[in-house]
């Protein structure tokens, strides 16, 4: 019986086989050259849709860029075996050897296309399309790119969007992105750019040989990146940009209760737009060798003696370590001899009998030498360091480096210059000439600190409640008393900076000169013009903005930078004014609606 | 138990042996081909590699399997059976899910689709039930056994889902309980039950499908419905064995698999892969080889020297032949899309695993016919 049906399952096996057979004769030999057309004609093409990028916000809520459709030209992979490259190439305005190049690549996928030519212009749109027919796979594909409301105002800041680069392809976490991806080259643009980029989408359709959309075969829309909203404030940002005119040098203004920065320019800027449409090779070079440097970030890359600056941290220190009594009074002469050196004061005729609150006010440097010499150097070492000087900020720019500015010690020297220290050295660095330079943002933080009674914030680009990273125990009569002077320098009769004298805020400040070398030697003009320092906070009582300035060859710091902080405070005095007010408009208009609706 | 005599290297089935390794080899030369990147850029992605490694372990285990005595497994049927169920169990409860289907369950680093182990533990549980009944099939066949042999794993395999293992088990209660003899009368009222109850059944069977298993039945029913799914991958299989032709585009010119058109190009299309680079001849070659295995298979269960052994012998070659059926039938477009590997060939470290154990077992079966036999 068993046998039986066994046997009669090999002939099932047989008969079913047989089917197959059969089937398999049907597709091959039957319908082969149907099927084998078929299978040439087949063409899948796997098309990225790009995601919108993540809008990004001054303080205030006015949007900084805008999305706007950048446009390239690509080519299939499947149909580049016939191609004629020289029309090709005399169609886009690339050599042939360029075209060779890309169509070559390695990791090229035969559907996914590949991009000739980026940011391309109307005309060349135009002159595309109408060629298409002799290139069948050739198509002009939209990409996101960027354009940045503010030109100049803020480029530092923000920076650009564009091409990777053959070296960021090799990193890890950008290795997966298609050779010609935009991403984040410069400022927040760079910094934030995993929070700003979206996740692009794609479209699988099927064409047909003439590269013409048969039907979509699969679709995952794009998601848009994050907005973000930034700490600076885009009026004054413009307000710096205003006030430094033709001028060079850097400004930067720190909220001083958070780190918070509120702008932070360097200037000559330069235009985003121009990166952002992709520079041809020729303008980035111009761009990098301009004599005035528009690509230095001068606010966290020049360094420079800070000058009578300065003196606030020799003051803070004298009044901290009880070296002198405020009413202690030093007579100056024009300038003190020790040795067979001569140390003078900025005015030559002498400023007479000075106290603390003069010294300050007046900027007289006998005076600080007098307490230089009481504290020595490392004493001043102590507290300028604890207020952030001599050390990176942290605030984080890409791809610029922050310099680290200088504060010297005995040590210091003993290791770098091989001398010992002499008194002399710490004549000149008590008022912030010689071997100490800091940064135009390490002077912002320096007087941002002093300003909030001595907590060190990281500066910060965003918006943030932060928690300090350092902390200086100050004296409550020290803070008041340099308070006092500070208001001196800048309203009081013999101050040094008067001409920053507001009459919307009581804005107090100190003044800085910083020597250029090669000035001694009576060569005169521009370049050997000495820099110019201003750093300020207002209002003195209860500062809401720090202030540094720095003016590169501006001459003297109260004529030049003074100034400039006054228009940048006030700039932003009036911006929180007409926030407040705004902000009361609005409420007033809900107010309305409520009574309409009641 | 385990005794490795002379008689058992004379006798030894070498043909079959032959016949699955020429298979194994076939399936590694075909992934390599199908999953090699387009344009002949790029990395190859080392699936062949992987199927090399299992071979080699599967060679292994399907020695150790023949130096076996097949009738200890007669002993421990049940236990053996009772295992798999409760494999089944764990798995709906902790196992992992892919592509919808929760079939994967891990221990340690491994894992392992129970269902590919069950089939066996399935065919040796049911041959046993079947050998220790006797005679009279149906006066016996009680409710119970049906339950335990069919309705359970059935539930279980449908709730995974599994449609694959389902319709291997169903085919397989079958053909054994029809070749142990189910009387022409009880087959004739069976049928007729069975006809009647396809519309509830089949009501009930649908409710149970995921969407994508909706899908395929229907795709196959019409694949011009939904091109871009997965009557798309039909087209796409057929247009890949029919543009083979008669001579084929050669091994390693095939463009359909390494292009991506196909799905699945290295495990459950691989014929379409081969069948476009070997086309009508290497095709029909192919098929022989299969054809030649089951008629081996039916050859030993003829020659098994004791029920046991003819029944597991059967049941074996029924599921080798049952995949192979539902595999082409699918790639050439006659069969609804049932995610079945094609025996031997696919790719798939467990698959191949376990029908190594299944190819010994028979071998097992065929070298022990000679030997005496003391219960």
């Amino acid at each position: 019986m068993i046998l039986k049906r066994i046997r009669l399952g090999a002939y099932i096996i047989i008969g079913i086989v047989l089917i197959l057979c059969f089937r398999i004769w049907q597709l091959q030999i039957l319908d082969g050259d149907r099927y084998k057309r078929l299978s040439e004609d087949n063409r899948l093409r796997i098309l990225k849709t790009p995601a919108p990028r993540g809008i990004i916000y001054d303080r205030n809520g006015t949007p900084l860029v805008k999305n706007i459709p950048f446009f390239s030209v690509s080519i299939t992979a499947d149909n580049v075996k016939d191609i004629d490259t020289d029309t090709l190439s005399s169609l886009l305005g690339l050599s042939r050897q360029e075209i060779q190049e890309k169509l070559n690549r390695k990791d090229n996928s035969p559907f996914v296309p590949v991009k000739l030519k980026q940011g391309l212009t109307f005309e060349e749109i135009a002159r595309i399309e109408a060629r298409r027919s002799d290139f069948p796979g050739l198509f002009v594909e939209t990409d996101v790119g960027r354009e940045y409301l503010f030109g100049k105002v803020g480029g530092h800041i923000i920076g650009y969007l564009g091409k990777i680069t053959p070296y960021q392809l090799k990193k890890p976490d950008l290795r997966h992105f298609p050779p010609d991806a935009l991403i984040g080259q410069w400022g927040v643009e760079a910094l934030f750019d995993n929070h700003l980029r979206g996740i692009p989408g794609e479209r699988i359709i099927e064409v047909d040989a003439l590269g013409r959309e048969l039907r979509k075969i699969q679709e995952r829309p794009s998601v848009k990146g994050n907005d973000i909203t930034l700490s600076i404030d885009i009026s004054i940002q413009k307000a710096v940009e205003d006030a430094f005119g033709e001028k060079a040098g850097a400004l930067v203004a720190i909220k001083p209760d958070s780190g918070e920065i509120l702008a932070l320019e360097s200037l000559p800027s330069f235009d985003p737009n121009v990166f952002s449409m992709g520079i041809a090779y020729n303008e980035w070079k111009s761009l990098m060798e301009n004599k005035k440097k528009p690509m230095l970030n001068r606010a966290v890359q020049s360094q420079y003696p800070p000058g009578s600056t300065f003196k606030i941290i020799t003051a803070i220190a004298a009044l901290e370590e009880g070296v002198i009594h405020p009413d202690m009074k030093v007579t100056c002469t024009g300038g003190i001899n020790y040795g067979r050196w001569t140390f003078g004061c900025w005015k030559k005729e002498g400023h007479g009998s000075v106290d603390f609150h003069k010294a300050l006010v007046e900027s007289c440097d006998v005076y600080f030498y007098e307490i230089g010499k009481r504290l020595g150097i490392d004493k001043i070492y102590k507290y300028a360091t604890a207020f952030g000087l001599g050390k990176e900020t942290g605030i984080e720019m890409i791809p610029v480096k922050e310099r680290r500015g200088l504060i010297p010690n005995t040590e210091w020297k003993k290791e770098n210059k091989r001398q010992p220290w002499y008194l002399g050295d710490t004549f000149i660095s008590a008022i912030g000439q010689g071997f100490v330079t800091a940064t135009p943002i390490q002077m912002a933080v320096m007087t941002a600190t002093f300003a909030n009674g001595g907590n060190i914030y990281k500066p910060s680009l965003i918006k943030i409640n932060q928690t300090p990273s350092g902390i200086v125990k100050l004296k409550p009569e020290t803070v008041r008393m340099i308070k006092e002077a500070l208001s001196g320098v800048v309203n009081e009769l013999n101050g040094t900076a008067q001409k920053a004298k507001s009459t919307l805020t009581v804005i107090g400040g100190k003044t800085g000169t910083s020597q250029v070398v090669g000035k001694k030697k009576g060569l005169t003009g521009e370049r050997f013009m000495d820099h110019a320092w201003f750093v300020a906070l207002a209002p003195v009582d209860n500062p809401e903005i720090a202030v540094s300035v720095f003016v590169e060859h501006g001459g003297g710091g109260g004529a030049v930078a003074a100034p400039i902080a006054k228009r940048v405070i006030e700039a932003y005095m009036k911006s929180l004014q007409s926030a407040v007010n705004g902000q009361q408009s609005g409420n007033k208009k809900t107010e309305e609606i409520e009574n309409a609706q009641n | 138990m385990l005794k490795i005599d002379r008689r058992l290297i004379k006798n030894f089935d070498w043909i079959t042996l032959s016949l699955i390794a020429a298979l194994s080899l076939i399936g590694i030369m075909t992934i390599y081909s199908a999953t090699r990147p387009p344009l002949g850029t790029g990395e190859h992605p080392d699936f062949y590699l992987k199927q090399i490694l299992w071979l080699l372990i599967s060679i292994g285990f399907l020695f150790a399997a023949v130096s076996f005595d097949y009738r200890w497994l007669h002993r421990v049927s049940y236990p053996l059976y009772g295992l798999g169920l409760l494999l089944l169990i764990i798995v709906l409860f902790g196992g992992k899910t892919t592509m919808g289907a929760q079939r994967w369950l891990s221990i340690g680093p491994l894992s392992f689709q129970p269902s590919e182990f069950f089939r066996l533990f399935f065919i040796i549980g049911f041959s046993s039930y079947l050998t220790n009944m006797g005679r009279n099939l149906m006066d016996k066949m009680s409710i119970k056994s049906i339950l335990v042999f069919a309705i359970l794993p059935l539930t279980l395999l449908i709730k995974q889902p599994d449609l694959g293992t389902a319709i291997l088990l169903m085919s397989l209660f079958i053909a054994l309980s029809v070749s142990k003899g189910i009387s022409r009368k009880i087959l004739t009222v069976i049928i007729i039950i069975g006809l009647i109850s396809i519309p509830f059944l089949g009501h009930i069977f649908w409710d149970g499908l995921k969407d994508y298993q909706k899908n395929r039945l229907i795709a196959f029913i019409d694949t011009d419905v939904d091109p871009a799914g997965i009557g798309y991958h039909i087209n796409q299989s057929k247009i890949s064995i029919g543009s083979g032709g008669f001579l084929g585009k050669g091994y390693l010119h095939g463009t359909q698999g390494p292009l991506r058109f196909l799905p699945e190009k290295h495990t459950d299309f691989i014929f379409s892969v081969f069948a476009e680079e070997w086309g009508f001849m290497g095709s029909i070659m192919l098929l022989g080889v299969y054809m030649m295995l089951f008629l081996r298979g039916l050859d030993t269960a003829m020659k098994a020297k004791d029920e046991f052994g003819r029944l597991v012998a059967l049941g074996i070659t029924a599921m080798f032949f049952v995949y192979f059926c539902v595999n082409t039938g699918m790639t050439l477009g006659i069969m609804p899309v049932v995610g079945v590997p094609l025996p031997f060939v696919s790719y798939g470290g467990t698959a191949l695993l376990s029908n190594f154990i299944a190819a010994g077992i028979l071998i097992s079966i065929r070298t022990r016919r000679f030997e005496l036999f003391y219960p």
